[in-house]
């Protein structure tokens, strides 16, 4: 034991690099998730910046071994800027055949390889329905392939302590994760910590794992395995106070915080999908921020209830998915015919119907954007980052609010599972949101609308004297009472419109990103932000004029996107999805705008972006 | 020391809970009849007016809160029980009231009825059952009898109806009645009961269409039928009908129940004695589902007012009182920067 660990320094060379992306794969019962979340917290906390992509089945266990159960969890961390979780990985940590079949193609040539050579017997590759032992075909020569027996390892780390094979082999994602830490010469102290604190109540177990990453760490040292290390040093963030931050979490924290801006209590009506419950669980967690999650008996109840709540005078949201928002359409028809603010957030995964339910897609903004009866305009908005959800989330509540009006908000899987540094603002400095309710019984009507927002007022039942009826039925304006005449309903329909459209007053101008004029403007939503974000720095790079617009605000648009538009000579608009935001903007400005589209339930890669572009600027030529 | 004493507000009255709103149900259609009973009822209560929402979903009863001076919230096509549960959710306090249909509660809205029933969320249900959906003109329902003629069904229907206070004792309502819209007394003293019971109260009310399906309750209401057909359940009575008042529900061995016919040995003692406020819904329930076999009574009145569960929106204000008294208000600086953070400088 003692000879692992009081080895020698190292002779390895070690290499100062910018970054890296790595990835653990392995069995959903392997501690991926962990192990991958402890390596980011690390490098987070050293300083990195990062972006995350966990990528796990749709089951919830698989059968163990097989091609549906892997797990994976990947990290980019860099000295830079990083917009995206990477597309091809420097690293892999294959804990089975399975999880090297899933995961190979990704890997670069000559990167990293590491797997866990106990798990190539016949019956492991049985499972994984692999025919020949990839480690002896010679299929994986044009990489570093380092087979390491992780559970022998494991267990020799461990055999003085007297544990059963079971929980030995538990460890052996922790010898994978020191050996990890090793290769980029990263403290095991953070993890030691956080095995201390996770096992408390076990001083076996802490003993145990800690010494599986110790091992792992010694035996790189001991063996010189990789014959080099790497040191990615810290990136220049702004300064601030940091924490990592996932899309799911961070709109969780955005609407307590709305509602605290507001002074409301936060309702939420929601019923569990896949990929948006986290946000629930988040949530129910917050009582003592007066937080009221309410688990609805369905959809639609998660939605009415919220507009129940609304009526009441809360700041009310509802949470789904596509299929949940397709139910709760005629629901949100009822709330922009009574004007009360709520927010729909939409957590996108691939469709139609269950479809993808634990992968990623763009391919619910028409349906935000018009699925419903009749002439029913909503606002729509969509976060581009994970930790950008906080502040989407913010900006869909104050609208709702001030406008009196439901709002979508558009995440998707990828924002909601992702993770990324985020600078922790004060909450002084987050701006009140100003709400006030009716109570004047001489002035108080029920559609009189403030002239500035067309915003009608919220009275709240227990008001004396502002006893009022609404309902889904067409009224008359002013007064609210029921009226079916022709040219009310015009009027009506038309004043609804002009009241989302009067948003555009209070929302900021478009401006491009990289070149304000030129031959190529990108104009995107949602996730998609950083794969285009790093694609236009490179191409920019190569000297092309290209800008990049990248809307928050979907509807309204904001009111300068037409003259944007008209600066640059060709339109690309990349998205998840067939051509949702291409047909609007096509339709919107007559522009011969062209897409590019993937829908494979994944994000772009930058070299998807990159051709793409490449070649609109060529055929210009 | 002399204490100044306000002097009281004037009680309210019918005319407070009526709107300018020109009534729009036929002429002769019994939702009047429940309006008027309801408006009758309110200013008994005690309540301020302000502090009623009368909360319904699709269908001719659910223009019930247009007609109200209360606040009012006429929903979608059975969804009432869900916007009433948010709205108990965040106040508590005030006193909502759902109209609903036999269309609305029991077959587009069934399952948010029966949620709202097992959650015992403080709402009263008044539920117009007419057997027919009356404002899309003369479909069956769901409370339609079987082989009913209708607009859809030229053939008769094929659907075995539902109970709606079977269907409520299934889901364990703590409070389940039956009044009918002529039987004026009974109908105010069951919303009376109603509006004292905590927890949820559900209501159904038989109401005739005069239009689409005159006549559908004659068996209940009409002078003759009624003092036959009609069992008047009182808490703590034998369950005693008849015209003559010589017919009894009596316990069988093996735990079915039979009418008898008192006399020639069997007398009142012999009877089940009602009792409405069983811990047990299944009493309730075997109560519910007799009307069904030939030669036994339909029973009117309260079936089961069992206010001993909590009810939902308290359980809901009372979790997060908890937690606010064990953990402390929350604070938001703390709750942004929980977890492992760090500084960049």
């Amino acid at each position: 034991m003692s000879t692992l660990i009081e080895t020698p320094p190292s002779r390895a060379k070690h290499s100062v690099i910018d970054h890296a992306v790595i990835r653990f794969a392995g069995d959903s019962g392997d501690g991926m998730q962990i192990v991958g979340n402890q390596f980011t917290n690390t490098v987070a906390l050293f300083g990195n910046d990062i972006a995350t992509f966990p990528d796990y089945p749709a089951e919830i266990r698989a059968p163990a071994g097989t091609i549906p159960g892997v797990s994976g969890f990947q990290l980019h961390f860099s000295s830079k800027e990083v917009y995206t979780p990477g597309d091809a990985i420097d690293v892999l940590i294959a804990m089975n055949p399975a999880a090297l079949k899933v995961n190979i193609a990704d890997l670069k040539p000559n990167g990293i390889l590491i797997v866990n050579s106990d798990s190539f017997k016949e019956t492991d590759l049985r499972k994984a329905q692999v025919k020949v032992n990839p480690l002896e075909d010679h299929s994986l020569d044009k990489y570093r392939v380092f087979p390491v027996e992780l559970e022998r390892l494991t267990g020799r780390a461990l055999e003085h302590l007297g544990l059963d094979a079971k929980s030995v082999n538990r460890c052996k994602n922790f010898f994978a994760l020191g050996m990890c830490f090793w290769l980029y010469n990263r403290s095991a102290e953070p993890t030691n910590r956080w095995i201390e604190d996770k096992f408390k109540n076990k001083p076996l177990l802490v003993e145990a794992n800690k010494l599986a990453l110790k091992g792992g760490y010694s035996y790189c040292e001991a063996t010189e395995a990789f014959q080099v290390s790497y040191e990615i040093p810290p990136a220049q963030l702004a300064p601030g106070l940091y924490r990592s931050m996932s899309g799911n979490q961070a709109l969780a924290l955005g609407f307590v915080t709305a509602a605290q801006k507001a002074g409301l209590t936060l309702f939420q009506g929601s019923y569990p999908i896949t990929p948006a419950s986290d946000i629930l669980h988040e949530l129910s967690q917050y009582k003592d921020f007066g937080v009221m999650t309410f688990q609805a008996e369905d959809e639609i109840a998660a939605i009415t209830s919220t507009i129940g709540a609304a009526y009441a005078g809360a700041l009310a949201i509802t949470t789904t998915s596509g299929p949940g928002m397709a139910l709760k359409t005629e629901a949100m028809g009822l709330a922009i015919a009574v004007e009360l603010p709520l927010v729909i957030c939409d957590i996108q995964r691939g469709g139609p119907s269950t479809g993808l339910p634990t992968k990623t897609e763009q391919a619910d903004l028409l349906q935000a954007l018009f699925g419903r009866n009749s002439e029913a305009p909503i606002p729509v908005l969509a976060a581009s980052t994970p930790a950008d959800c906080f502040w989407v989330a913010l900006e869909a509540s104050r609208i709702a609010l001030k406008y009196m009006v439901p709002v979508i908000l558009l995440s998707d899987g990828y924002l909601a599972n992702g993770a990324e540094p985020w600078r922790i603002p004060k909450a002084e400095e987050i701006p009140a949101i100003p709400v006030t309710f009716a109570t004047d019984p001489a002035t108080y009507l029920p559609y009189k609308r403030d002239p500035q927002t067309l915003a009608r007022p919220w009275a709240l039942p227990g008001t004396p004297g502002l006893e009022h009826r609404v309902g889904g039925l067409e009224k008359q304006d002013v007064t609210g009472n029921i009226n079916y005449e022709p040219l009310n309903h015009e009027n009506m329909v038309r004043i609804r419109a002009a009241k989302v459209a009067a948003i555009v007053q209070d929302i900021p101008d478009s401006v491009p990103d990289g070149d304000r004029a030129g031959d190529l403007l990108i104009i995107a939503w949602g996730s998609t932000a950083g794969s285009i974000t790093e694609a236009v720095k490179t191409e920019r790079a190569k000297g092309h004029k290209i800008g990049h617009v990248h809307l928050r605000y979907l509807n309204p648009l904001p009111a300068n996107l037409g003259e944007v538009i008209k600066r640059f000579k060709k339109v690309l608009v990349p998205e998840l999805n067939m051509g949702q935001l291409l047909w609007v903007l096509r339709a919107k400005f007559l522009v011969d705008a062209a897409g590019l589209n993937k829908i494979q339930g994944r994000p772009f890669s930058q070299i998807e972006l990159e051709q793409k572009i490449e070649e609109m600027l060529e055929i210009q030529e | 020391m002399t204490t100044a004493v306000l002097p009281p507000l004037p009680p309210l009255t019918r005319k407070d809970f009526q709107t300018d709103q020109e009534v729009r149900w036929c002429p002769g259609c019994g939702d009047y009849a429940i309006l008027a009973a309801v408006q009758a009822v309110f200013p008994e209560l005690g309540i301020p007016r302000e502090n009623f929402v009368v909360v319904s979903g699709i269908g001719c009863s659910s223009r019930f809160p247009y007609y109200m001076n209360t606040y009012g919230f006429h929903t979608i096509h059975g969804r009432a029980p869900a916007v009433a549960t948010g709205i108990k959710a965040i106040r508590p306090d005030l006193e909502v009231w759902v109209a609903t249909g036999d269309g609305d509660a029991l077959s587009i809205g069934g399952n948010h009825t029966i949620h709202m029933l097992r959650r015992n969320v403080g709402i009263k249900v008044l539920l117009f059952n007419n057997k027919i959906y009356g404002l899309t003109k003369g479909q069956f329902s769901p409370t339609s009898e079987i082989n009913k003629k209708s607009k859809s069904t030229p053939f008769g229907s094929i659907d075995r109806p539902f109970n709606p206070v079977s269907l409520a004792i299934g889901a364990e309502a703590t409070f389940v009645a039956r009044s009918v819209d002529v039987f004026q007394g009974h109908l105010k003293d069951t919303l009376r009961q109603a509006a004292k019971h905590r927890g949820s109260a559900f209501v159904e009310i038989l109401q005739n269409c005069n239009i689409f399906n005159d006549g559908a309750w004659f068996g209940v209401t009409e002078k003759e039928a009624r003092s036959e057909n009609v069992l008047m359940l009182e808490h703590g009575k034998p369950l005693i009908f008849g015209k003559n008042r010589d017919k009894g529900i009596r316990r069988k061995s093996d735990w079915d129940i039979e009418v008898v016919q008192l006399g020639d040995g069997i007398s009142a003692s012999d009877l089940i004695v009602h009792d409405a406020h069983h811990l047990r819904p299944s009493y309730a329930f075997m109560l519910s589902h007799m009307e069904h076999r030939p030669g036994f009574p339909t029973p009117i009145g309260l079936f089961r007012a069992w206010d001993e569960l909590p009810r939902y929106e308290d359980l809901m204000n009372q979790q997060i009182k908890d937690v606010i008294a064990k953990r402390g208000p929350g604070d938001l600086n703390a709750l942004l920067q929980a977890g492992d953070t760090w500084e960049v400088k």
